[in-house]
C-alpha cells in the first residue's frame, strides 16, 4: 500500500495499523475524541478532548481533569495531537471523558513526549530565579568541559 | 440647581470667568456673621511683648504700657509673598515587600553596577544599607537608592549579621576637608594631594560586618560565585520576562 512518508507519528501509526483508513498527509484529525492541546490565553498548555464538532471554525471541548471547563473552543487556538480517546461516543459526558482518560492512560503517554516534556522544561526555565539562572550556567560550563575534553580525544585518536 | 456638598461655591462660566463676582462671594459666604477667631496671646506672652513706661505729670496716671516692638505707622504699600502653609510631614520611605535583610540586589547605577549586593538594613532616609561582602566582589558598605536596584529572591541569612548602630546616614555623610591656604602653593610645591581612602572606622566596621555576612555565604554552595560575578543580559533574555 501507497504511504506517504508521514509516518514517524507512532502513536497514530498503531492506532490507525488495522484500518489503514488515513491514507494521506494528515495523520490528526478533527474528530471526536481527539485529544488537543490548547493554547489560548485562557486555557495555554492544557489539554483537552474533542467532544464535538461545532462547525468549521470551532468544537465543543472539555478536559475534566486538566481543569478545562466543557466550552466551544475554536481550532485556531488549539493544535491536535496524535492522541485519540477510542470509542468516545459524541457529546459524552466529563464522567466518561475522565474515566477514558484514566482507563487509555492518556495524560500520563502524554507526559513522556518530547513535546510535552518541552513545554515542561520552558515553563521550569521561565520561572527560575536568577540564582537558579547562575547555577544553572555553571551545570552548562561543566558539561561544555566534558564534552568538548571527550570530543577532543576522539578525535585526537581518529588522527 | 442644588449644590452638592463640598463643590466649590462659585462655578466658571468660561476658563478664567468666574460665575460670581468676588464681592458676590463674599456676601455669599457671610463670614460676618459668623464669629470670629481672636487669637489669644498668652499671658506670659503679653508680658513680654509690652514693658511700662512712666508717664509725666500729675492728671496723666503714673504709668502707660508701652509695646516693645513698635508697630510700623505705615502699611505696606504692596502685599508680601508669604508661603503657603503646608502640613504635610515627610513620611518615612516605604521599602519594597520584595527587599528585606538579606536579599540579594542586583545594582543597576553608580559604579558598582551590574554587582550582586546583599541588604543589609533600610535607613532613615530611605537608602539601603548594602554590602557586597567587600571581600567577595568589591563593594564596601554603602547606601544605595532601592529606585536603581533589583530585588532577586535569593536571601542570605543575615539572622547572624549585626550592623552597628552607628551606621546610619550621617555616618556616610562627606567630611569636609579643611581648606587649603592655597591650592596653587601646593600646586607649584609639587606635593601631592592627601589621598582620601576610607577611614579606619570605615574598614573596620566593614570587617566586622563581613565576618559573619562571609560565613553566611560560605554555608550555601554556589553563593559565593554567584555574588562574585556581575548581572549581564545574554542572548534571548528579555528582563521584563524575567523572573528574579
Amino acid at each position: 500500500m501507497f504511504l506517504l512518508p508521514n509516518n514517524t507519528d507512532t502513536v497514530d501509526t498503531l492506532a490507525r495499523a488495522p484500518f489503514k483508513q488515513h491514507v494521506g498527509t494528515f495523520t490528526r484529525m478533527v474528530e471526536v475524541g481527539r485529544v488537543v492541546l490548547l493554547n489560548d490565553t485562557r486555557y495555554n498548555g492544557r489539554l483537552a478532548v474533542i467532544l464535538d464538532v461545532v462547525d468549521h471554525n470551532r468544537a465543543l471541548v472539555e478536559g475534566p481533569v486538566t481543569g478545562v471547563p466543557r466550552h466551544s473552543h475554536a481550532y485556531k487556538h488549539m493544535t491536535l495531537t496524535p492522541f485519540k480517546i477510542k470509542n468516545l461516543p459524541r457529546a459524552a459526558r466529563a464522567s466518561t471523558v475522565r474515566k477514558a482518560l484514566q482507563t487509555q492512560e492518556i495524560i500520563s503517554k502524554w507526559e513522556t513526549t518530547g513535546w510535552a516534556k518541552k513545554i515542561q522544561s520552558r515553563t521550569t526555565r521561565a520561572s527560575l530565579s536568577d540564582f537558579d539562572r547562575f547555577k544553572l550556567m555553571k551545570l552548562r560550563k561543566q558539561k561544555r568541559t566534558i564534552i568538548s575534553a571527550q570530543v577532543a580525544k576522539l578525535r585526537k585518536e581518529k588522527n | 440647581m442644588s449644590i452638592k456638598a463640598h463643590a466649590p461655591r462659585n462655578s466658571q462660566l468660561a476658563p478664567g470667568v468666574s460665575r460670581l463676582s468676588r464681592s458676590q462671594v463674599y456676601a455669599k459666604r457671610a463670614l460676618w456673621k459668623r464669629n470670629k477667631k481672636v487669637a489669644s496671646a498668652s499671658a506670659a506672652d503679653k508680658a513680654t511683648e509690652t514693658r511700662s513706661a512712666a508717664v509725666k505729670g500729675e492728671k496723666n496716671g503714673t504709668e502707660r504700657t508701652v509695646a516693645l516692638n513698635k508697630a510700623s505707622r505705615w502699611y505696606p504699600a504692596e502685599d508680601v509673598p508669604r508661603p503657603l502653609r503646608n502640613r504635610k510631614a515627610p513620611r518615612p520611605t516605604k521599602i519594597r515587600s520584595s527587599i528585606t535583610p538579606g536579599t540579594v540586589l542586583i545594582l543597576l547605577a553608580g559604579r558598582f553596577r551590574g554587582k550582586r549586593v546583599v541588604f543589609l538594613k533600610a535607613l532613615e532616609s530611605g537608602l539601603l544599607l548594602v554590602s557586597g561582602p567587600y571581600r567577595i566582589n568589591g563593594v564596601p558598605l554603602r547606601r544605595v537608592n532601592q529606585a536603581y536596584v533589583i530585588a532577586t529572591s535569593t536571601k542570605v541569612d543575615v539572622s547572624g549579621v549585626s550592623v552597628p548602630a552607628s551606621i546610619d546616614d550621617a555616618y556616610f555623610k562627606r567630611e569636609k576637608a579643611p581648606k587649603q591656604a592655597s591650592d596653587e602653593e601646593a600646586f607649584f610645591d609639587g606635593s601631592k594631594p592627601v589621598s582620601s581612602g576610607p577611614t579606619k572606622t570605615r574598614i573596620a566596621d566593614q570587617k566586622a560586618v563581613d565576618a559573619s555576612l562571609l560565613k553566611a555565604v560560605a554555608a550555601v554552595p554556589n553563593l559565593r560565585a554567584y555574588l562574585n560575578a556581575s548581572f549581564t543580559l545574554t542572548k534571548g533574555q528579555a528582563p521584563h520576562l524575567l523572573k528574579f
